[in-house]
């Protein structure tokens, strides 16, 4: 789940000091004086990756999903649909996007401009602590919080005994997995969005945050009023980026069920499920319905995010 | 006002603290860990320093589980991290570069279609791709990790914001006039300008791909094919402490610093990227990306 590095930080300063100025800017036009041939070639290999790890397993997961007895139907999509652990599935990652997103976005915005307030250089050592955890994405993430989660050893043992939990599988039942996840998630990805949003409010135009605090703007309301509506767009791209990744949730809740030897169900996330229905139970039909199920979800956000966000602007 | 503000500075830099500890200890904890015995770390303080023959001991314990196995996942991690991030690179780079400075119809198309596949998480491309190995029979090759490691649009995203926004146009045309071919023009006058975004498309692919799971899960199958990730798993399972019932590797159990000292033997690589290349990184981040 290492979204953030998916990010890139527009010159904010630029646009909005346009925006002052009222001047319309123009788009520059790449020239033309190459020729096409040179473009085709310059783009053959990405495009032929393009075509071979993105298009075509897509299209095949789609014939697979499709593909019925008599020719084409969505008997498979029905087939997982029924099948008794699907909603739970879907179910369990929406209460897990549900409480990370809010509190990812809450805490990453809180961070950002609680860090902005300070000086840059006790700032950088922060946003560096924040940062680091995502060099652990993934397994050793799941494995860290493995031992942070086990009351007895664990740094946060004071934290777990609040809860009156003696065990690990007393802090990994299943109605708390869903925070489990969340807080992992967390561990590995803020920091990265709190450096994108720091970077974010450094292109705020300083005379433009002069100018309220001249006018008596406390901290509050500049940081409510001229701030966040300025990063607005970086934290809707955030949450939706997050949610298209958090859908996707597999190997956290995997490490989970290998550690507690099944307690943790193995078909706990929809990916999960789709890889025992392939590899467990020789279903792959039904295992590349799920998929598609995903893929749709991630096709939709993405296209969304895309055509309608306006964040990236594709000349 | 002034009192205010400090007040606000301090409870800032309290809840600055508390989440500095939440992103901290963690770390801390798992460089500390394999300096203590199994009994140390449950009934020690977390915190406290057990010794440094320990952490060799436990160190040795770990690289010489079954017959050096975690050489062999680090070395498999290695060559799947550098051949993916090496073909993603001879792929993302040229891309970047054609689709900023050159003109072909279906450039805007193109460009689009990276930015949704961009956007959409490569792991809900991991059933359907293994679906396509096991048809072309790639199975079982390291090509099958490779591979879907090289399609990066993420770093093709990269390259075109950066060659679109600081390579100096009249440069290549000064480059055109004095006769350099299109080739020419890249190799000789774009390419030695792209050292930066060359390493931040490198540190984002290689960190992507060294820690990547879901992949390499489904499609390796064997000891001398798995990486690193899908090793930790491995060693989970045979921890007697996670896993009750883990049995079969009695001669060679793994225990909870064993554990820890894997984990942080499988990060160290990224680990020591992160903070030798952050300062670069951040402002490569941030700088590469200022567009007008």
């Amino acid at each position: 789940m290492t979204i953030p590095s998916a990010v890139v930080v527009p010159d904010e300063r630029a646009s909005v000091r346009r925006g002052l100025r009222a001047r319309r800017g123009s788009r520059k036009r790449p020239p033309a004086a190459t020729s096409r041939t040179a473009g085709y070639f310059f783009v053959a290999f990405y495009v032929v990756l393009l075509l071979a790890l993105g298009v075509a397993p897509a299209i095949y997961a789609i014939a697979l999903a499709l593909s019925a007895p008599g020719g084409i139907g969505f008997a498979h999509f029905i087939n997982t649909f029924n099948f008794f652990e699907f909603a739970p599935a879907f179910e369990h990652v929406l209460e897990f996007e549900g409480i990370w997103l809010i509190s990812q976005t809450i805490f990453v915005v809180a961070l950002a401009l609680m860090v902005h307030t300070l000086e840059r250089r006790v700032s950088t050592t922060f946003r560096f602590i924040f940062y680091l955890p995502g060099a652990m994405a993934g397994a050793a993430s799941a494995i860290i919080w493995l031992f942070m989660f086990t009351p007895s050893g664990s740094p946060w043992a004071f934290i777990l005994h609040a809860f009156h939990y003696q065990v690990l599988s007393n802090t990994v039942a299943p109605g708390n997995l869903f925070i489990i996840f969340a807080i992992m998630a967390f561990f590995t990805g803020a920091g990265g969005w709190i450096v994108i949003m720091y970077g974010a409010l450094n292109n705020i135009p300083r005379e433009l945050i002069e100018a309220a605090e001249i006018d008596g703007s406390n901290v509050f309301q500049t940081a409510f009023r001229i701030k966040l509506p300025l990063i607005r767009k970086w934290i809707v791209y955030m949450l939706v980026l997050s949610f298209a990744a958090g859908s996707q949730l597999f190997v956290e809740p995997q490490i989970l069920a290998v550690a507690t030897n099944g307690e943790v169900p193995a078909q706990w996330s929809p990916n999960q499920l789709a890889y025992y229905l392939a590899f467990q139970l020789d279903r792959f039909n039904d295992a590349a319905a799920v998929s598609v199920d995903l893929l749709v979800v991630g096709l939709i956000v993405a296209v969304i995010l895309v055509w309608r966000g306006k964040l990236f602007e594709v000349d | 006002m002034l009192a205010r503000r400090y007040v606000f500075r301090l409870i800032a830099l309290a809840v600055l603290l508390v989440f500095a500890a939440f992103f901290f200890v963690p770390i801390m904890w798992l460089i500390l860990a394999p300096t203590k015995t199994d009994y140390q770390l449950v009934h020690d303080s977390p915190f406290a320093f057990g010794s440094l023959s320990t952490f060799a001991h436990t160190f040795n314990r770990v690289i010489n589980y079954q017959g050096q196995l975690m050489l062999i996942w680090l070395k498999n991690s290695a060559i799947y991290s550098i051949g993916g991030t090496a073909l993603a690179l001879l792929a993302a780079i040229p891309a970047g570069y054609g689709l900023a400075l050159t003109r072909f119809i279906g450039r805007r198309t193109l460009l689009a279609i990276t930015l949704v596949v961009m956007i959409m998480p490569a792991t809900a491309l991991v059933l359907p791709l293994f679906l396509e190995a096991s048809a072309v029979h790639l199975l079982g090759t390291v090509w099958a990790v490779i591979l879907p490691f090289a399609f990066f649009p993420f770093g093709v995203y990269l390259a075109y914001i950066y060659f679109s926004s600081t390579i100096p146009k009249d440069l290549l045309a000064a480059a055109r006039i004095d006769g350099a071919s299109e080739w020419g023009v890249f190799r000789h006058v774009a390419l030695p300008l792209a050292r930066p975004i060359v390493a931040l498309i490198a540190f984002f692919a290689f960190v992507a791909d060294w820690n990547n799971y879901y992949l390499p899960f489904v499609m390796t199958y064997t000891n001398s094919q798995y990486p690193v990730t899908i090793g930790l798993q491995i060693l989970i399972g045979s921890a007697p402490i996670f896993s009750p019932t883990a049995s079969g590797y009695a001669a060679s159990e793994i225990y909870r610093p064993d554990l820890a000292m894997a984990t942080l033997i499988a990060i160290m690589p990224v680990l020591i990227i992160f903070l030798f290349a952050q300062r670069t990184l951040v402002q490569g981040m941030l700088a590469g990306a200022t567009k007008e």
